[in-house]
């Protein structure tokens, strides 16, 4: 064992097996540009944005790497900021299987040797990026709501403990890999003056599948993430009929019913309509709770809404504390008088 | 062939719902803590215990983490584990997900043979969802992320159905391979009177460094093999929010009257 871990010294200060290279070496801000289908998801804009600023602070370069079955849309990542990209159009990257993602993405970076990577946190960015850094034995801080340069390094901000701090996070090799929270960060500016070159890249062949993909279903989308109202009811109901009321508030107000996570273990309502730390992450003009405590897990989904209103029949209900309006009261009573009064406006 | 077997990695947290948080300190005030097994890991073992009763098996758990994390072995155990392995080793401590993941992944390694690898989805502490695709990577296995069904369960592939892109995906993986699962996926069962009496005398099994230094390399394991690290922590200020309270039996009036005042067309 002594030998072994002399070995291991060895190796270590030798750095022979050593995916990840230092600090020195890594040059230009990279962003994985992610479609879905051949279309662009919009939190490649919000990553081309951030990597933009990062680029500039840096006084560096910034590169999408665009892996599609569909190149069309290539020119449209100049125009949003993007200095350089690297195209690669081939028909596995038509299906979400990260395995021929990872093979690429893994080949550019030992190539090109970038600083930083940013990835989308959706879920395929989340199952995509950790098969990345894992292959480049460098790190990986997951759903950022943050980055900057500060004295040079590259600042890492994630909330922590569901966002009661936030951490901020550094890595000590490259690339300095980051996973980026959807709907965060403004989508960069369309500008058609911009100019770039895109580069086509042969892909690696894959012998795969290890996963094989035998159907695919488009699923309802609520979409309640995009919602500019929402109207949630938590336990003050008593019964699952009674979200009817809740309903009826929020089809008077236009907007998209919403629910704390007890409702949803019951079977009231689908997970799609959940809000908070397991659920969605809302962010509406407008959000209503009504019998809903305010416990953390459901403040983390919806406390970045512009304006919060709280029903509820116990006034040392946390819910008061991050609403902008309340009325202590019971929801059986005061939903429907809103709803007489939003009627009769 | 060998016996069919799957391997569920646990992780020990603080009891989210009961941990007090100090906010002008910035800290979590760990005595208010209570540790739990990472309710998302739950869900994991749980559906290990229902594919072992489908189709046989064994289950192993497995957790890195300080020697107390023995309780929540001992209650994956009375859960429906087979075999409990708890990684614990100063040589671990202030692992980042790279180094969790090759810890764990290592720790798999030197067990040998196994099937199918089932991580909960993330863990309430840690909060990132990584350690699971970053196993499968360092055992260079196929993974699939946030599966919320299993349609299928055989001894050679599994088909399950994950959501992506949108959509409703069904896949099947071939073994050995990967999951991370999704709370939507079953109700974990509480354990039974008897597993519990099993549990308490079931041995738990202790691995150090050493013990991993065959299939791993020491450079990836603890603070040294950790790329990351936390140089800073930022309490954020809340937005200061109105907390304005309308009263009386026009208090809905009130409210609407203001609503329309602040956004307009409603
Ligand atoms: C890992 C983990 C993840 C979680 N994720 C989520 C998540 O994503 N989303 C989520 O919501 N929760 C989540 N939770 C659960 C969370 O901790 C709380 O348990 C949950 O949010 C409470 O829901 P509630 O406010 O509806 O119920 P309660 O806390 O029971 O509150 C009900 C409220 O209704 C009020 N009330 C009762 N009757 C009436 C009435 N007639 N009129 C008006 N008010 C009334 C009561 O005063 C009370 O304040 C999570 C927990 C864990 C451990
Ligand atoms: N210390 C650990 N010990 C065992 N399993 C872990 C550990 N950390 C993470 N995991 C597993 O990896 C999953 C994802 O964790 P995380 O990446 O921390 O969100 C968890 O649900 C566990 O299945």
């Amino acid at each position: 064992m002594q030998l072994k871990r002399w070995l291991n010294n060895y190796v270590r200060i030798w750095g022979v097996y050593d995916m990840a290279y230092d600090e020195s070496e890594g040059e230009g801000v990279w962003i994985y540009c992610e479609q879905e289908k051949g279309e662009i998801h919009p939190v490649s804009y919000e990553l081309l944005n951030k990597g933009r600023e990062l680029a500039d602070d840096l006084n560096t370069h910034l590169t999408a790497l665009f892996l599609t079955p569909d190149g069309s849309d290539a020119q449209e990542l100049v125009y949003r900021g993007a200095d350089r990209i690297y195209l690669l159009e081939h028909d596995n990257f038509n299906y979400p299987n990260e395995i021929p993602f990872r093979e690429n993405i893994v080949k550019l970076v030992e190539d090109n040797k970038p600083e930083i990577l940013l990835i989308g946190a959706t879920h395929f960015g989340r199952s995509l990026a950790p098969r990345v850094a894992g292959a480049l034995e460098t790190g990986l801080t997951a759903d950022c709501t943050g980055l900057k340069i500060e004295k040079g390094d590259f600042v890492q901000i994630r909330p922590a403990f569901t966002g009661n701090i936030l951490a901020h996070i550094s890595t000590d090799r490259c690339p300095k890999m980051s996973t980026v929270r959807y709907k965060e960060f403004d989508e960069s500016e369309r500008d058609t003056g911009r100019e770039g070159e895109i580069i086509d890249i042969e892909p690696l062949e894959y012998d795969g599948p290890d996963v094989k993909i035998l159907n695919e279903m488009i699923i309802e989308d609520i979409n309640i993430q995009e919602a500019e109202i929402v109207v949630s009811g938590g336990k003050g109901l008593k019964d699952s009929q009674d979200f009817e009321i809740i309903e009826e508030l929020c089809s008077t107000l236009g907007g998209t019913v919403g629910s704390s996570r007890p409702l949803v273990d019951e079977g009231w309502i689908s997970r799609n309509h959940q809000v908070g730390y397991s659920g969605n992450r809302v962010k509406p003009n407008l959000y209503i709770a009504c019998g809903i405590s305010g416990a953390p897990q459901h403040l983390a989904g919806m406390k970045e809404s512009k304006i919060i209103v709280a029903i509820n029949t116990d006034p040392s209900a946390p819910i008061f504390d991050y609403a902008d309006y309340g009325i202590i009261g019971d929801l059986y009573e005061v939903v429907p008088k809103l709803i007489k009064e939003l009627r009769e406006g | 062939m060998a016996n069919f077997s799957i391997i569920v990695p646990i992780k020990e947290v603080p009891d989210i719902e009961k941990v007090n948080f100090d906010r002008e300190k910035g800290r979590i005030d760990r005595s208010s803590a209570t540790s739990e097994p990472n309710p998302f890991d739950l869900n994991a073992l749980e559906e290990a215990v229902k594919i072992k009763e489908e189709i046989g098996g064994n289950i192993t758990v497995i957790s890195m983490g300080p020697p107390q994390a023995e309780d929540t072995l001992r209650d994956a155990i009375a859960r429906g584990g087979d075999k409990a392995i708890l990684l614990t080793d100063k040589g671990f401590a202030g692992s980042d997900t790279w180094a969790t993941s090759y810890t764990l992944a290592t720790a798999i390694k030197k067990l040998g043979h196994y099937d199918l690898i089932i991580c909960g989805e993330k863990t309430v502490d840690g909060d990132t969802g990584q350690v699971g695709p970053e196993i499968a990577e360092v055992l260079d296995i196929p993974h699939v992320s946030y599966v919320n069904k299993t349609i299928e369960r055989g001894k050679d592939s599994i088909i399950v159905q994950t959501e992506v892109w949108g959509r409703l995906y069904k896949k099947e993986l071939k073994f050995p391979g990967l999951i991370t699962v999704t709370k939507d996926l079953n109700e974990p069962r509480l354990p039974t009177l008897t597993n519990k009496l099993k549990a308490k005398s079931a041995e738990i099994e202790r691995w150090g460094l050493d013990d991993l230094l065959d299939t791993g390399d020491e450079k990836h394991f603890g603070i040294k093999g950790s790329p990351t690290s936390v140089v800073n922590i930022e309490v954020p200020k809340e937005k200061g929010r109105k907390s304005k309270i309308f009263e009386g039996k026009d208090a809905a009036k009130k409210m609407v009257e203001q609503l329309r005042k602040d956004l307009g067309g409603i």
